[in-house]
């Protein structure tokens, strides 16, 4: 019964990326004009060059044969080269990707700890306290990351001057777009968790508990929180896989040098194997993380250890 | 189940002062997007270069930006070309997100399982990435931007109508009608789709708000409204250069946003109580 769960859910990783890849390369050759011009860009040049590249890159092929050659470079880990960077796709994205990682598991690390001590402190409270918390959630979904990001930065950047307004290379950089991204991923965990922890405390194991004598706190940390865990956990891994290349608006105003930067760059310059070596990347972070996923839900509720 | 039932007057009591100032935002917003006129005079593109950079202040209420241009009239008259964004989106996707969720739910298994595949290769991107792809293969532009975003949102609309389909196919007066021998296309139109509106309405209500901050994201980074167009994002974008000195340019038009999606956050919420408080 669990070999034919992995197996499915295995199976459907691989359909999900066989999917994103096939989008890509319908999207690299669904582009209005050539290839070719594409990558030659703005330059102008002979018809030699311009026949050289044709050759180069296979293009006179036919488009069941480029699918299968683009197929089998994906599949050995070479995502082909940038046209405007000359590089290696792979090489671009390796020296883009520690800004974004290092923003998306700060941030995510920061909404998690904020989330679970506001869910703790709220849940079950009085009215008052509670429509304060549901309140401020609504605030923190609704305000968008570039607003969030612009207003840190006018009051700890330009008027107080705590932490620096641009770059990625010390942690005190890392602190005003950690908050910006953590805010709305704060409210939504919070939300979950606090929804999970009142369905929680009025289970009959919870009364029974507090009849052992058990305080409150001890009841909330020790039995209510593991149990309102796994939406949140859930939740938690969905935003780690669409963080990595999610963050194009916050590396923007933060001008940091990340993923997200250079998918811009690749846009803007319709720069399609960059664009779709991100896609790639981050469709591969997402079936990751949800089979990881799977794993943690194993380790937090021991029920589906034997019943799944 | 009882304690949501005692929960939801409580909630909905508390709630209601919120929902009628969004409501009235929201008929403010409209009488801004057909009448702009009407909540603020001159025109969005009146430079004045004498007045440039003006904090807020009785002459310019909100303050003006690097070209002396009036900010508060500039937020007034984005509302349309951002309501356009939000509602063309929206309305798209849940044109093409009904169909498909109505082709999968009532199609057999081998449309179910293509269509909800397809899904969730959509569903695994990011949106934001989503509509960037989009754009570059269609370029920049505000009508490309309406179809990327659409393209982001098409998912969800697919999921929420197939589950549709699924409970009410099976429920008792959908089989009556079936076995009373009316076509497919009749019950389509008189049994599920009504079934499936107050679902799709909150989702719809919400997802307006959604789709205008993802317009205003695509203008921000330069790819959907362009200056001197007076587009939030495209304002926010212009407002950076100068954000050290003159905080307002940025920040005010960014307020408009947050205050737009919370509008809509909160009536789409509201909906879904009396939805849930119905059906419960």
């Amino acid at each position: 019964m669990r070999a034919r769960r992995v197996a499915v859910r295995a199976g459907t990783s691989v359909l999900v990326l066989w999917g994103a890849l096939t989008l890509a390369f319908a999207a690299l050759h669904l582009t209005p004009g050539a290839t070719v011009d594409a990558i030659i860009g703005s330059t102008t040049v002979g018809p030699q060059v311009r026949q050289q590249i044709i050759d180069d890159y296979g293009l006179d092929r036919s488009i069941p044969a480029q699918y299968a050659s683009y197929l089998g470079h994906v599949v050995t880990g070479d995502l082909g080269r940038s046209y405007q960077l000359h590089e290696p796709v792979t090489a671009a994205i390796g020296a883009r990707i520690g800004p974004s990682l290092q923003l998306t598991l700060a941030a995510v690390g920061l909404a998690a700890v904020t989330a679970t001590t506001l869910a703790l402190l709220t849940a079950r409270r009085s009215r008052v306290v509670r429509g304060l918390a549901s309140g401020t959630e609504l605030a923190g979904v609704s305000i968008p990351v570039f607003w969030a990001g612009i207003l840190l930065l006018t009051v700890f950047s330009f008027q107080l001057g705590w932490f620096p307004a641009a770059g990625d290379d010390d942690l005190r950089a890392l602190v005003l777009p950690a908050v910006a991204v953590a805010i709305p991923l704060t409210t939504m965990l919070a939300q979950v968790l606090r929804e999970g922890l009142e369905r929680v405390l009025d289970e009959p194991f919870v009364l029974t508990a507090r009849a052992r004598g058990m305080g409150d706190a001890a009841v909330r940390l020790r039995h209510a929180l593991r149990h309102a865990a796994l939406p949140a956990i859930t939740l938690l891994g969905w935003m780690l896989g669409m963080l990595i290349g999610g963050l194009v608006v916050t590396e923007t105003v933060f001008s940091r040098q990340g993923v997200g930067q250079l998918m811009l760059g690749a846009v803007a310059g319709k720069d399609l194997p960059v664009v779709m070596g991100v896609v790639l990347l981050t469709a591969t972070v997402y079936v990751v993380v949800n089979i990881v996923l799977d794993l943690v839900y194993l380790a937090v509720d021991p029920r589906l250890r034997t019943t799944a | 189940m009882t304690a949501a039932l005692v929960a939801a007057p409580a909630r909905r009591g508390r709630f209601a002062p919120g929902v009628w100032a969004a409501a009235v935002f929201l008929v403010l917003l409209a009488v801004a997007a057909l009448a702009p006129g009407l909540l603020a005079h001159g025109s969005p593109n009146d430079a004045d270069t004498m007045a440039a950079l003006q904090g807020p202040g009785a002459g310019h209420l909100l303050g003006t930006d690097a070209n002396g241009r009036d900010i508060a009239t500039r937020i007034v008259h984005g509302v349309r070309p951002s309501l356009l964004t939000g509602l063309g989106a929206v309305g798209l996707a849940v044109t093409a997100g009904t169909l498909l969720g109505l082709s999968a739910g009532l199609g057999g298994r081998v449309v179910d399982e293509i269509v909800m595949r397809a899904v969730d290769v959509l569903l695994s991107l990011p949106n934001l990435l989503l509509a960037l792809v989009v754009l570059t293969i269609l370029g920049p532009g505000t009508v490309n931007a309406v179809y990327a975003i659409a393209l982001y949102l098409v998912p969800g609309y697919a999921r929420l109508v197939r589950v549709q389909v699924r409970v009410i196919r099976t429920s008792g007066h959908v089989e009556a009608a079936t076995s009373l021998g009316l076509t497919r296309l009749r019950i389509i139109r008189r049994h599920i789709l009504p079934n499936a509106f107050a679902p799709l309405l909150v989702l719809v209500t919400v997802e307006i708000g959604i789709a205008m901050v993802a317009g205003a994201s695509l203008s921000f980074l330069g790819f959907g409204a362009r200056p001197p167009d007076p587009e939030w994002g495209a304002m926010l974008a212009a407002g950076r250069d100068y954000f050290s000195v003159a905080w307002w340019v940025a920040v005010f038009p960014g307020l408009a946003i947050t205050l737009t999606v919370l509008a809509f956050t909160v009536v789409g919420r509201r909906f879904q109580l009396r939805l849930e408080g119905r059906t419960a």
